[in-house]
Parts: structure tokens; C-alpha cells; sequence
């Protein structure tokens, strides 16, 4: 009985481990350098997005340089649904988004599947 | 002595890899200097090959960097007579990370002496130097780059497209080796966890020594499957793992983990388990459901490619050269360097490189790869030719009007790659799912654990644990995350095929809901230039005269009715005649003199104006009105002798195409600024019941809305330069595109040859499309709904139904591929309304 209640409470604790760990866990982000003008972030692809999280400046040029670094068919495509981008990320290559966020606001980037996602954050 | 040279020189060849450059040649006049030039520089030690041009006089020579300095060709060339030019190299450059590297590198570049310019391309991550080879030489620009702190290499090749072949062919081996693998391994272990099933069941007890160091060894032996077979699943899991998501990698690496380390645990320590029966092993779970994962992850890897046939298909069809005529002299060159304006030649056989107009010849021309018109079409001076096309019969020459990235078929390839990596709206269901469903099976999982264990039959702990693995095994998110890209990347490559160009996702979904469609009249159900159709006489003179006399007047008029009577005569083989003492009376016609008789062409105003007898010809006039054409007076000498008349007549394929339409159970409406009266005699010959005429082009959006407010969806059908607004107010805006300018921007189907049994196409297409994703989808939700509840044992207490983690593993192996299989199905789709 003691056992069924031991391994009943641990159960519970790992599921609130896993809804917190995936789910709620808040994320940091990193604010984007600077270049002549054009805000610039390198995002690798690989199993995620690294780093998942771009903080931007609003009403500045952004270019954001995609490098995929995995073969799986699931992060072939990263889309930028407020921002009508959607480009394809062959393996190895990288790949140039740009576009300027005007407005203010949290933004979702993800792949075409969904099952990797990065938030853009424009300040 | 000599061998031992070339050895040596492989040896540190082998280091640097050759290099070409391309040297512009000033001074050479005549062919056989090109060959003195070839074989003076062909013997120079480290050049592998020479081709000297005549025609562009240029030299590309490829060469070995470590034992031949650029400078040493200038020399070369010097000495044999001639001057070396500006030359041109690409050098590769690694480790660009931000747009200041590019100035950076430029700035470093230009200063070294020699160096005329350079341009850096941070995608390509190459420079393209122009440099003056006495002066410097490849080498010396490298170390540049170099002193500015990034690495050279030779600059990437331009075959991504083979070498994304090559890898996927070489995954497709890896991940069979590694099902092949799997199995071998777990046959065997699966026949050895049930001894009792081959005679062995005395030999290997329950408890006994001899089981348990057979299962040592089937634990030893699923090591390496776990680790090399499936260790793509431990590596994906991780890399998702770091960045706080989970996919199928974690399920599959969660729960062939677990399987083995239960086993391995009642292995080694089985008093750790309150009764012995709870020492079970699974090895055989681990063995094959990594052999059946790997399995399908290869088979959908292999359909996968299928899956983009029609835009490799499409890229493939680029011609590689041209032949040019420069200067008065022809030349083969690669298509990337044809510029505007070049005259091209092309013989039967051969590919259009670009798109432009005929200057010279005739021929006819295969356009099926572009326009999807399977007929070959005639084209002679002045047409336009697209690239990509074939041509059959003649030879001709033309004047290129569109190169590179302008041309149709870059046009058409970017949309369509655009196209297939949009969203579908119907994806924004399962996107909301995706994020969430792997967590959430990870804890239906230990949830299920903990019902089992805690409620369930003895064995609890076993069954416990095979719920909790077939949990995570069955759950498939890729069949989810599949089933709308794949079927929307068919289908945008299917409509390619034919010629039409869907724009997004979007616009395909919505065509499949529409319930009405309006055409606009001209150009799209009609020719939209007019053409005679009527020469009526009142007998005293006969109809080829008056038409003769008509047309000899209309000769060289730029009025599209005088055309078309021109264009009339002509197709009836009358020759024309001059005309004199011509005078135009605006918002009347025009008086003229042909072979000595006086004549009067235009509307019933001049007539009265010229007091001409009309007689019983009026009701005629009034006829051919109602059937929709425009009736010209026609008066000699004074007197009536007859009408013609001109009308913008329909498309062959108009009335086909518009039952086509309303067999689809689309009400067809007819828009147009004609009148009510020509509006009505086109409307009958085509069979289309509702129209709106005399409506303004400024007022078409406002009729597109009013539609809408009825609670239907509506598609506008134009021609995409004058209907813009109306296109851009329907659910779905259609342009019917001629030649090589097609306003893809304006619409959300873009039709690449005006036909109208193209929309019919088209529609039945997004028809299509939907129903293979809704299948698709249906199917995924359908799998996981179900699949997920049976493998936690929902079925158990009713039916005492339990799934086998081996089972669970075989249906997630099969199910992204059975999606993919289904999507390619699209590939045999074929128009069903629309017969050709």
C-alpha cells in the first residue's frame, strides 16, 4: 500500500514536472546586435530553435540568419506568420530573413509543423 | 626522375584543391592565335585544363595554386604576344557572421594593389574579385581575407540541389542498415522472451541461471540497437530536450529506454522485486520497435522526396546555355550570362533559354511544361517566346526580353515554393495541437502508469510499465505535423503541371468553398479583340466587294473594329486595294475613295448625315445588335450597299468550360461594361443565366461585394490588370495570364495560359487538395484519438484488450508514412469536369 502511494505521489510530481518543464517555464531571451542600421541574430535549428526568444527593436530593419544543423524533415520550414515569412532552411545553409517589425508586441516563429517554436519580442 | 616529380606534385595538390580563373585575352585576331595561346599555357606545370575562347577572348583555366601563381599566366600570355585583361575570381569565405563582415572584407580586398573591385555575398558566402593579374594574383587576394580574420575556401557549388540528393539518398542507406540491424537482433530476442513457444520452455525456467543469462546477452545484444540503430531518437531527444520542447524523438527514446532498463534492472538484480514473476524482460520491445520506427522513418523518408517531384521537374527544365550572337558572332554561353537585349538562336529541338520576342523565323513551339497546353503553338515574328519552351519545327531568332530571376519560369518556381511552404488555415487546428501533444502524451503516459499500478490486475508493475511504453510509442505527432504540408505540397506542384499557380495555402482552401464564380466578359469568356463575323448585302453589289472596299479604307487603322475588318478580308484572301481623298469624321466613320467609287463606312449617324437610303437593312442592323455585334454602314456611290459586322467573339473552350463550372455546382455570373443588350447575346451562346452589365471597372468590386452579402463566396475571374480591385475583393481572385506577363501579384490563382477550363481545373484541384488533407488529418486524429486511449488500456476492463508495445511501435512506424503515401496519391489527380 505504502509502495502504490509512494509511486502514486512520485508520478504526480513527474507530471507536474513535465506541464512546468515544457509548458510554463518562462524562457529568456536575447537581445538582438546591431549593424550598420540592420538588426542582426543568428538562429541555429537544431532539435529547437537557439536562441528561441529575440527580443527586437520596433521600426528597425531586422535580418535574422537561419543556419539548420539537423536533417529532420519537421524544421525544414521556419514561419513568420505576422510577417508573411516563410522560408525554407535547407541543411547546412544560411538562410537570410528580413523584414522590419513596425509595431510593438510578441510574435510566434515556428516551424511548419509546429512543433518547434521561438517567440520575437519587438520593444 | 619524371615520375617522382608528378608524385610529388599530387602530394601537395592533394592539399589545396584546383582553382580556375577566367582570363580576358586583349589581342588575339584570329582562331589560331586561341590555339598558340591554348597549348603555350596548357604546357605551363600545374595547369589542368585550358579553354581559350575566341569569340569572348577569354581564357578559363583550371590549376593547381600550389605550384602555379596567377601572375605566372600573365607572363605566359605576354610572352606569347597577347595582354592579359581584368579577370575575375570567386573566392569562398567562412566564418561571416554579420553584415559588418561584408565592408570589412571588401575594404581589405580593394586595397590590395591589383584589385579593381570586389562584392561579397554574405548568403553565398563568397567574393567575387575583378582583379588585374600582372598586378596581383588569387593567392595574395586569399591572404586578405585572410588578415581581416576569416577563412577562404573554394567557393560553394551550385549543385545543393544533387548534394540534398546525395544526403537523403545517404540517410535513406543509413537508416536501412540500421533497420536490417534491428531486426537481425530482435528476431531472435523475441523468439528467446517466449522460450515455452520453441520447445526450450523446460530448459529456460522461470528463475533458472540459464534464463537469466540468456537474458544477459539479449540485453548485451539490444545495447547496440538502442545506441547506434536508434540513437538518432536519444540525439533529437536531447537537442528538443535543451530547448524545453519534445517530439517524437522523446517518445521513441523515452520508451525503448524504459523497456530496456526495466529489463536490464530485473537482470541484474531481480530480489529487488517483491515477487519474482515481476522480473520480466522486454529486450525484444527495444530490438524491434527501434527496427519499425527506423523502418518507417526511412520508407517516409524515400516518399517524402516524391512529394516535391513537380518543382524539381520545373527546376530542371532550364536550358543550361544559349547561343548568342554578338558582334555578328555566335557563341554558346552559359544562360546565367545571356543579358536583355541579346539575339538568340534556336533550332528545332532545342530550348528557349529565356523568355522574349521573335525577330526572325518561324517555328512551332512545345509550351507544355509551362502552360500545361499540351498542343504546340505557331509562332512567328514579333511573338513571344518563353523560356524553358521546346522548340519543334523551325529554326528562329529572337530578342531576349527577360532573363535570370525575371523569367516566367523563375516567376512560376518562386511562387510555387512560396506556395507550398504557406499555411493552410485548416493547419491552424493542429498547430494549436502540435505544441501541446507531446508533453501531454509524456503525461497520459505516467498517468496510465499510475492507474495501472495502481488498480490494475496482477502483474501490476508489468503491466504498468508496457502501458506506459505502448503509450509513448504509438503516439504519433509527425503524422499530425505531416498531413497538411505534404498534401498542400503535391497539390501546389500538381496545379504548376498544369498552369496554374496557386498562390498560398490559403487561396487553395478557400477555393474549395466557393459557391459562385463571376467572369469578366472580355478576355475572359471572349477573345477580347473583335472580329468580323457578318457581311450582309442588299444585292447590288456582292459581299467579298464590299468587304474589300471596307477593309481597303480600314487599311493601317489602328481602331480595333477597322482591324478587325482588315483581319476579315485577309482571311478571305482578298487583296487590298488603296484608298484615296480620305477623310475622317469623328463619332460617324469615314469617307474615302477605292478604285475610282466613292465610299462611306460608319454607324447609322453618317448615313442620315449623308442622306442615304437605308431601306429594309435597318431591321438587319437591328438583328446583329441583338446578337451582340457592333453593325458598320457600308454605302457605294451614294448608295447602301450593305453591313458589316464586328463583334468580340468567344473562346473556343468559353461554353465547355462555363458547364464545366456549373456541374461543380458553381452559379456562373457574367460582368461586363457593355451594354445589357450584347451583355445577354453572350450570355446565351455560353449558357451563363445571371449578369451584370454596364457596370464601370471602378464599381466591379462594389458587384463582387454585393454577391458576398447574399452569404455566398465568391471567385472573380479577370485578366488581372484592370480588374485588380475586383480581384482583390473576391474570397478568390483569378487571373488569366497571356504570355510572359502574368500578374501573380494581383491575384490568388494565377491561370498561365488564358483559358477558362483552367478554373474548372483549378477548382476541382483545391477540391482535391482539401479532401486528401481532411483525410489526411482525419486520419492522424483519428490514430493518435484512438490509438493513445487502446494503448493506455482503455479497452482492458471492457474487453480485456491490451496493445503490445511491439504492436504500438508498427502502427506509429506506418502511420507518418501511410499520410505521406496518401498525399502522393495526389500525384495521379487528374481533372474529372474537364475533359481535354
Amino acid at each position: 500500500m505504502i509502495v502504490k502511494l509512494i509511486v502514486d505521489i512520485a508520478g504526480i510530481i513527474l507530471i507536474l514536472l513535465v506541464a512546468w518543464y515544457f509548458w510554463f517555464s518562462k524562457k529568456e531571451g536575447e537581445k538582438v546586435g546591431e549593424s550598420g542600421g540592420v538588426q542582426e541574430a543568428f538562429i541555429t535549428v537544431k532539435g529547437g530553435y537557439t536562441p528561441d526568444v529575440i527580443i527586437v527593436k520596433a521600426g528597425k530593419p531586422l535580418r535574422l540568419i537561419f543556419e539548420r544543423k539537423e536533417s529532420s524533415p519537421c524544421s525544414e520550414r521556419v514561419i513568420f506568420k505576422d510577417f508573411d515569412v516563410s522560408k525554407l532552411l535547407p541543411e547546412g545553409e544560411k538562410v537570410i530573413v528580413e523584414f522590419t517589425p513596425e509595431k510593438a508586441g510578441e510574435f510566434e516563429f515556428a516551424c511548419q509543423m509546429g512543433m518547434f517554436r521561438g517567440r520575437l519580442i519587438v520593444e | 626522375m619524371d615520375m617522382m616529380q608528378t608524385a610529388e606534385r599530387e602530394k601537395t595538390g592533394g592539399g589545396a584543391p584546383p582553382r580556375s580563373i577566367t582570363l580576358a585575352i586583349a589581342g588575339m585576331t584570329c582562331a589560331s592565335c586561341a590555339r598558340r595561346l591554348k597549348k603555350r599555357l596548357g604546357s605551363m606545370p600545374g595547369v589542368k585544363s585550358v579553354v581559350v575562347n575566341f569569340a569572348r577572348a577569354e581564357a578559363f583555366i583550371t590549376y593547381d595554386p600550389a605550384e602555379v601563381a596567377t601572375g605566372d599566366f600573365t607572363a605566359v600570355i605576354r610572352d606569347a604576344g597577347f595582354e592579359a585583361g581584368v579577370s575575375c575570381a570567386t573566392i569562398g569565405i567562412k566564418g561571416m557572421r554579420c553584415a559588418s563582415c561584408v565592408i570589412k572584407i571588401e575594404d581589405a580586398l580593394k586595397a590590395v594593389p591589383g584589385v579593381v573591385g570586389a562584392t561579397v555575398n554574405t548568403a553565398a558566402e563568397s567574393a567575387r574579385v575583378e582583379y588585374l593579374p600582372g598586378f596581383t594574383e588569387v593567392n595574395k587576394i586569399e591572404d586578405a581575407v585572410k588578415g581581416a580574420g576569416y577563412s577562404t575556401g573554394s567557393p560553394p557549388g551550385e549543385e545543393s540541389e544533387d548534394k540534398e540528393q546525395a544526403a537523403r539518398q545517404r540517410e535513406y542507406k543509413t537508416l536501412m542498415k540500421k533497420f536490417w540491424f534491428s531486426i537481425a537482433v530482435g528476431i531472435p530476442v523475441m523468439v528467446l522472451s517466449y522460450p515455452a513457444y520453441i520447445g526450450l520452455g523446460d530448459v529456460l525456467v522461470k528463475g533458472s541461471t540459464a534464463l537469466r543469462v540468456v537474458w544477459a546477452l539479449m540485453g548485451l545484444a539490444t545495447l547496440p540497437v538502442l545506441f547506434w540503430a536508434g540513437n538518432q531518437f536519444f540525439i533529437g531527444a536531447w537537442n528538443s530536450f535543451k530547448h524545453r520542447s519534445a517530439d517524437m524523438h522523446t517518445l521513441i527514446a523515452i520508451g525503448t529506454s524504459s523497456a530496456w532498463i526495466y529489463s536490464t534492472v530485473a537482470v541484474l538484480f531481480p530480489w529487488i522485486f517483491p515477487r519474482p514473476e515481476l522480473a520480466d524482460v522486454f529486450y525484444d520491445v527495444t530490438a524491434v520497435v527501434t527496427g519499425l520506427v527506423v523502418l518507417g522513418m526511412a520508407l517516409e523518408l524515400r516518399a517524402r522526396s516524391r512529394t516535391n517531384e513537380a518543382i524539381k521537374k520545373l527546376m530542371s527544365l532550364q536550358a543550361r546555355t544559349a547561343r548568342v550572337i554578338r558582334d555578328g558572332v555566335e557563341s554558346d554561353i552559359p544562360v546565367e550570362e545571356v543579358l536583355v537585349g541579346d539575339t538568340i538562336i534556336v533550332r528545332p529541338g532545342e530550348k528557349v533559354p529565356v523568355d522574349g520576342v521573335i525577330t526572325e523565323g518561324s517555328s512551332a513551339l512545345d509550351e507544355s511544361m509551362v502552360t500545361g497546353e499540351s498542343i504546340p503553338i505557331e509562332k512567328a515574328d514579333g511573338d513571344e517566346v518563353i523560356g524553358a519552351t521546346i522548340n519543334k519545327t523551325g529554326s528562329f531568332r529572337f530578342k531576349a526580353s527577360k532573363v535570370g530571376k525575371d523569367t516566367l519560369l523563375s516567376q512560376i518556381i518562386r511562387m510555387v515554393q512560396e506556395a507550398q511552404g504557406s499555411k493552410a488555415p485548416i493547419q491552424r487546428v493542429v498547430d494549436q495541437v502540435a505544441g501541446y501533444f507531446v508533453p501531454a502524451v509524456m503525461i497520459i503516459g505516467i498517468f496510465a502508469f499510475m492507474a495501472w499500478f495502481t488498480f490494475g490486475p496482477e502483474p501490476q508493475l508489468i503491466y504498468a510499465v508496457v502501458v506506459f511504453v505502448s503509450v509513448l510509442i504509438i503516439a504519433c505527432p509527425c503524422a499530425l505535423g505531416l498531413a497538411t504540408p505534404t498534401s498542400l505540397m503535391v497539390g501546389v506542384g500538381k496545379g504548376a503541371e498544369n498552369g496554374i499557380l496557386i498562390k498560398s495555402g490559403d487561396a487553395l482552401e478557400t477555393a474549395h468553398k466557393l459557391n459562385a464564380i463571376v467572369l469578366d466578359k472580355t478576355g475572359t469568356i471572349t477573345k477580347g479583340k473583335p472580329a468580323l463575323t457578318d457581311v450582309v448585302v442588299t444585292g447590288e453589289v456582292s459581299e467579298n466587294e464590299v468587304l474589300l472596299y471596307a477593309a481597303s479604307v480600314e487599311r493601317g487603322s489602328e481602331h480595333p473594329l477597322g482591324e478587325a475588318i482588315v483581319e476579315g478580308a485577309k482571311e478571305r484572301g482578298l487583296e487590298l486595294m488603296e484608298a484615296g481623298k480620305f477623310n475622317a469624321i469623328p463619332g460617324h466613320g469615314v469617307e474615302a475613295e477605292v478604285g475610282g467609287r466613292r465610299l462611306l463606312l460608319g454607324n447609322l449617324k453618317l448615313m442620315n448625315a449623308k442622306a442615304i437610303d437605308l431601306g429594309d437593312i435597318e431591321s438587319e442592323a437591328a438583328r446583329l445588335a441583338d446578337e451582340g455585334k457592333t453593325p458598320m454602314y457600308v454605302a457605294v456611290d451614294e448608295r447602301l450597299a450593305g453591313i458589316i459586322a464586328v463583334a468580340d467573339t468567344v473562346k473556343e473552350d468559353s461554353r465547355d468550360a462555363i458547364k464545366a463550372l456549373q456541374r461543380l455546382g458553381l452559379e456562373v455570373v457574367m460582368i461586363t461594361g457593355d451594354n445589357e443588350r450584347t451583355a445577354r447575346a453572350i450570355a446565351k451562346e455560353v449558357g451563363i443565366d445571371r449578369i451584370m452589365a454596364e457596370v464601370v471597372p471602378e464599381d466591379k468590386a462594389h458587384q463582387i461585394q454585393l454577391l458576398q452579402l447574399e452569404g455566398k463566396k465568391v471567385a472573380m475571374v479577370g485578366d488581372g490588370i484592370n480588374d485588380a480591385p475586383a480581384l482583390a475583393q473576391a474570397d478568390v481572385g483569378m487571373a488569366i495570364g497571356t504570355g510572359t506577363d502574368v500578374a501573380i501579384e494581383a491575384s490568388d490563382i494565377t491561370l498561365v495560359k488564358g483559358s477558362l477550363s483552367k478554373v474548372a481545373t483549378a477548382i476541382e484541384l483545391s477540391r482535391g487538395t482539401m479532401r486528401n488533407i481532411k483525410q489526411n488529418l482525419f486520419g492522424a486524429f483519428i490514430y493518435n484519438g484512438l490509438g493513445i486511449p487502446v494503448a493506455a488500456g482503455l479497452l482492458y476492463p471492457l474487453f480485456g484488450l491490451l496493445l503490445s508495445p511491439i504492436i504500438a511501435g508498427a502502427a506509429m512506424a506506418f502511420s507518418s508514412l501511410t499520410v505521406v503515401t496518401n498525399a502522393n496519391r495526389l500525384r495521379m489527380w487528374k481533372p474529372r469536369e474537364v475533359k481535354r
